[in-house]
């Protein structure tokens, strides 16, 4: 039984918990914290060797005992290690929590082994990493079975098994066959969830037979060394019986579980199943368990200095001191040019009282979103975006009221409390409608990311917002000249569909009676030419398919399928005839777009090789692309100046690489990026480095990259590099004369201290060139060409 | 949609040379100077000041491609304004010469201008007829694809091979060790094969695979049995690694020739100036 009672006891040593630790320590308090792994901060521990370790975002202050700045991972290690030993911390090592049961006061918190530790106040700051998914089998507890490869060139001559067959798994096989005799141990048949980068180099090493390969083979048990030059025998079970293999070394890459399961047997709610929920926390870290406090990744916060500042400010909370966050100056920064009287705390109350969307969010949440948000007076007639704009933030009215421009000469006014640019937010295309100030007014402008994020943990927002865009859509789209009120019944009706990429919205020859609109992804329109399924045409979002049916009451002349990830709208029959009958110009409309339809489709049927080419496109995932480099075959020389261009007009390094990617008759598609509608590059990009804006709607990467290769991974199309910053030399005049200095667009190195990171890179279709992507501009040929999935329908009718 | 250099916003330069083809024609027909028509009337220094600017306006396209930064419209445009201009000024210069050849530096120049312009026809031709050609042979896999299927085969083989007796294994084997591809520019250019092989202990020639093949073929009415069975999956597959590799030889030939003319046109540029720069010398200075 436990003897002593913590007043705190912090669960998890990384940047968060070290932090609080530090401070409880600081302030004499009486606490513990408690860490799994044998070291602290596990998560940076596993980061590669003399990583530089980025010290985001910097306009935050930094409020902790311990030391925190930029610079590489071991300093930083060693530096709150002494921070540790300095304040005289209570910590415990290799003590993993299993359960936690009690109430604030008396919390009793459960080792694994079986200890128990008393606490008053519990800080969960584990992360989002998880533990390393274990072998499961007898043995596997050895000191020869390891879940993490520091430095590959540590091990040399060993036999070493690995188990798992992603990413990880292949990376670490192959950079340990380099000195070592290395087998991997494969449950399935192939490799099918790696990269497939990955998945040529294990395939060739496997060919070559540096590496073996054991597939359809689980480990069974591991038992001691049949003789003693090895550390053990690996028991398997393959699928011609038994085997034994004599091990140096196992390591185990089956991924993490997901602490989301634990934290929840510790009684926090999470607001629901979406992966990307975060518990609801108050404004003060605390969860629904009081006395129970969370932060960090865990809590949303993935950056370390922000969970260094949470572990100081949580500390301060618990002893019942009202600290300032450190955010304080930063939004009193921010709302300096505001016209109100108030200070921070009552301008965020008022936000929420006033803007309904945001009543239902919590108020470390809001705070955090308005962190991200920019607050800014707009003078009256100023234009907030303007039709065809490429920007796809959130805006909320908080004082005057704007104008949207949704047709011409047809203005909706829009007042306080309510919000716009929904549209491009859920649809991830360009604006809709161009919005002016109608009078000096106070608008919140939140970028996409951050708003994206609150609709995954908050549901309440999600619903608005879903039934003022499909009121809205219908609106503008079917019915502009009917009022909001008119159209609720419609919109009542309508239903918000999700489909997989590959899925069928409808089939030709069915009975068709309802109308879809795509609000987000894209959809290809096929019909059966001679046995054979024939992409005819692509439609992207914003747009209606279906409607052939509604006009006509015939039979679905054309099967319609999801591309990418999509939702439509669907209109039933019954609803679309009372749009018919409230807007008298739709029916003329629709029939006009189905009569171009139909004649685009007679153009594709009569030439099957246009349309196999159309399917390649589609199967290449550029449905999602929004702007994409091709390059005719027919007509490229292979000079590479499209390379030599992009590595000129950035900084040496080309962000495609032509030779690479797959061919359909004379079109080639490099790997390139192609600026994807919904980019899942930006996904989980810490300091928000990855943006999507300007004239060309283009997915650039800004400066405060900090290196940690999320986009590089999460990218299914491979367009992103991680690199040095190199220069390219212009000596044009002096190595063509001279041979002095490197050929115009090469790369060259900048040595810039030992603090340089790699950093992502990426096309940003020459946001800052004049002239347009210089790939395209500098192709001697006219092979190198920029399209929008729009184009590929005229692209592919020049099919000789 | 996208067009090619030749057809750079509807062919507009082919139509301002063929304008400035006619307009240079017309003024030499009208043109009636006392002395026979050459480069020291007033129309031939015209039409001489025309050519030099032309000259170094289409050197200047060698500096423009670099220029990927800035530089004023695209590069197609740049080279399809070339061509058609760089074929007008072989009438502008002829025009200018009035006629009149002989061995001295004068000549020269022409003659070092025309090299120039006729080794740019055939870049004009190797760029427009071999990229299709490459697809077409490739049938849409890229190089990096046939070197990995031939990877592929090679290992294919000698897994094979490695359970056949000495002979045929020694066949194999040397044939793949031996294969050359590649070679220096001319071995490229005309697509020549060294590839050799080790047969009865000593190297002979294995051009295209073909004396492998035949060895092969003959070891077959050799072999009886089980081996024999192994043996023809070898010659199949040997058969399909010849393929690959007369692909790959003709695709490297091919891509050869769209390249080695620019090693002519440009060092002949390089040439031309330094012999239009005597020719200048001579006629302002010894004239």
């Amino acid at each position: 039984m436990a003897s002593e009672i913590f007043d705190i006891a912090i669960i998890g040593a990384g940047p968060g918990g070290l932090s609080a630790a530090s401070h409880a320590a600081e302030l004499g308090v009486n606490h513990v914290l408690l860490e799994s792994s044998p070291k602290i901060a596990n998560t940076i521990q596993k980061y590669q060797k003399g990583k530089h370790v980025m010290a985001e975002p910097g306009v935050l202050p930094l409020r902790s005992p311990i030391r925190f700045s930029a610079g590489k991972r071991e300093e930083i290690l060693s530096g709150w290690e002494d921070g540790l030993t300095e304040h005289n911390v209570n910590v415990r090592y290799n003590t993993e929590v299993a359960t936690i049961g009690g109430q604030k006061g008396d919390f009793l918190i459960g080792i694994s082994g079986g200890e128990q530790i008393q606490a008053k106040h519990i800080i969960l700051g584990i992360g989002l990493q998880g533990n390393p998914r274990t072998l499961g089998v007898p043995g596997d507890n050895a000191a020869f079975v390891q879940y993490q490869l520091d430095d590959p060139d540590a091990y040399k001559d060993e036999s070493i098994v690995i188990v798992g067959a992603g990413d990880a798994a292949i990376e670490n096989a192959i950079a340990l066959a380099r000195h070592n005799s290395v087998s991997i141990v494969n449950r399935k048949d192939e490799f099918a969830r790696a990269k497939e980068g990955n998945l040529n180099l294990i395939l060739g090493a496997i060919d070559s037979k540096s590496i073996e390969c054991l597939y359809g083979t689980t480990p069974a048990r591991i038992d001691p060394p049949s003789d003693e030059t090895f550390a053990g025998t690996f028991v398997l079970d393959t699928p011609s019986g038994e085997a034994q293999l004599p091990v140096h070394r196992i390591i185990g890459r089956l991924g993490a579980i997901a602490p989301r399961g634990l934290v929840e047997s510790f009684g926090i709610e999470f607001p629901n199943d979406d992966a990307n929920a975060i518990p609801a926390l108050t404004s003060q870290y605390e969860s629904n368990v009081e006395g129970m406090f969370v932060i960090g990744a865990l809590g949303g916060y993935p950056l370390i200095k922000q969970a260094m500042n949470q572990g100081y400010e949580v500390v301060e909370y618990i002893l019942g001191n009202k600290v300032k966050p450190a955010d304080h100056d930063l939004l009193a920064a921010k709302f300096k040019t505001l016209p109100f009287d108030l200070d921070v705390d009552e301008v965020l109350a008022l936000m929420q009282q006033r803007i309904p969307v945001f009543n239902g969010v919590n108020a470390l949440q809001f705070r955090e979103l308005i962190l991200d948000s920019e607050v800014s007076l707009q003078r009256k007639g100023a234009v907030v975006f303007a039709r065809n704009d490429y920007t796809n933030s959130f805006y909320t009215v908080l004082q005057g009221s704007v104008d949207i421009e949704v047709a011409a000469d047809t203005l909706i006014n829009s007042g306080q409390g309510n919000f716009f640019g929904e549209m491009s937010l859920i649809s991830g295309r360009r604006r809709s409608a161009t919005v002016y100030a109608a009078d000096d007014c106070v608008v919140i402008e939140t970028p996409r990311r951050t708003m994206n994020k609150l609709i995954a943990s908050v549901d309440a927002v999600r619903k608005v917002l879903d039934q003022t865009f499909i009121v809205r859509t219908i609106q503008q789209k079917f019915a502009p000249d009917a009022s909001i009120e008119d159209l609720l019944p419609v919109a009542e009706k309508t239903v918000i569909n999700q489909y997989a990429p590959g899925q069928v919205i409808f089939s030709e020859g069915e009975e068709g009676d309802t109308l879809h609109f795509i609000r987000n992804g894209s959809v290809t329109v096929s019909s059966n030419v001679d046995g054979k399924d024939l992409v005819m045409s692509y439609v992207p979002a914003n747009q209606a398919v279906g409607e052939m049916a509604l006009l006509a009451n015939v039979k679905r002349t054309a099967t319609v399928r999801a591309t990418v990830k999509t939702e439509t709208l669907s209109i039933d029959k019954e609803s679309f005839d009372l749009l018919l009958e409230k807007s008298p110009g739709l029916k003329a409309r629709m029939q006009k777009i189905v009569e171009e339809r139909m004649r685009q489709n007679i153009v594709l049927q009569t030439n099957t090789d246009s349309g196999e080419l159309l399917s390649f496109l589609m199967g290449q995932g550029l449905g999602e692309a929004t702007d994409v480099l091709l390059i005719d075959e027919e007509l490229c020389v292979a000079c590479d100046y499209c390379e030599s261009a992009c590595a000129a007009t950035h900084e040496g390094t080309s962000r495609l690489d032509r030779k690479a990617g797959p061919t359909f008759a004379h079109i080639h598609v490099p790997t390139s990026c192609r600026h994807c509608e919904d980019p899942s590059c930006m996904k989980d990009c810490p300091p928000d480095a990855i943006q999507r804006g300007g004239i060309g709607g283009e997915v650039f990467i800004g400066d405060n990259c900090i290196g940690c290769g999320n986009c590089e991974q999460n990218c299914p199309y491979g367009v992103i590099q991680m690199s040095y910053k190199t220069s390219a030399p212009d000596s044009f005049w002096r190595w063509l004369f001279f041979g002095i200095g490197d050929k115009p667009g090469k790369a060259v190195n900048i040595n810039a201290g030992e603090n340089t990171i790699k950093q992502a890179v990426k096309c940003d279709m020459c946001k800052d060139q004049s002239g347009g992507p210089a790939c395209v501009r500098a192709c001697p040929t006219g092979a190198a060409m920029r399209l929008s999935p729009e184009e590929f329908v005229d692209l592919v009718r020049d099919v000789r | 949609m996208h067009s090619s250099f030749l057809s750079h916003a509807n062919g507009r330069y082919f139509w301002f040379a063929l304008g400035l083809i006619t307009v240079s024609a017309s003024a030499y027909i009208l043109h009636d100077p006392k002395q026979p028509p050459n480069g020291g009337t007033w129309l031939g220094y015209t039409l001489g000041s025309l050519g030099l600017f032309m000259i170094v306006w289409l050197a200047y396209l060698g500096r423009r491609k670099r220029n990927f930064a800035k530089g004023w419209g695209t590069v197609r445009g740049w080279v399809s304004a070339h061509v058609y201009f760089g074929t007008a000024l072989l009438i502008v210069a002829t025009l200018h010469t009035g006629f009149q050849f002989d061995f001295n530096i004068h000549t020269l120049a022409f003659v070092l201008m025309c090299l120039v312009i006729f080794s740019g026809f055939f870049g004009v031709w190797a760029y427009r007829v071999y990229p299709p050609e490459r697809n077409q042979l490739k049938k849409s896999q890229s190089i990096n694809d046939l070197f990995l299927q031939l990877e592929e085969i090679d290992s294919q083989l000698t897994r094979l091979s490695s359970g056949s007796d000495n002979e045929v294994r020694g066949i194999v084997n040397s044939a793949i060790e031996r294969t050359v591809i590649g070679g220096g520019y001319l071995d490229q250019l005309l697509g020549r094969d060294n590839s050799k092989l080790v047969l009865q202990g000593s190297v002979v020639d294995n051009t295209e695979q073909q004396r492998a093949l035949d060895s092969l073929l003959e070891q077959m009415t050799r072999i009886q049995g089980l081996e024999s069975t192994r043996l023809s999956e070898i010659v199949r597959i040997f058969g399909a690694r010849k393929r690959i590799l007369d692909t790959i030889r003709e695709d490297i030939r091919m891509h050869g020739l769209i390249q080695v003319w620019l090693l002519v046109h440009i060092p002949l540029t390089f040439a031309l100036f330094a012999a239009m720069i005597a020719h200048l010398f001579a006629v302002f200075v010894y004239w």
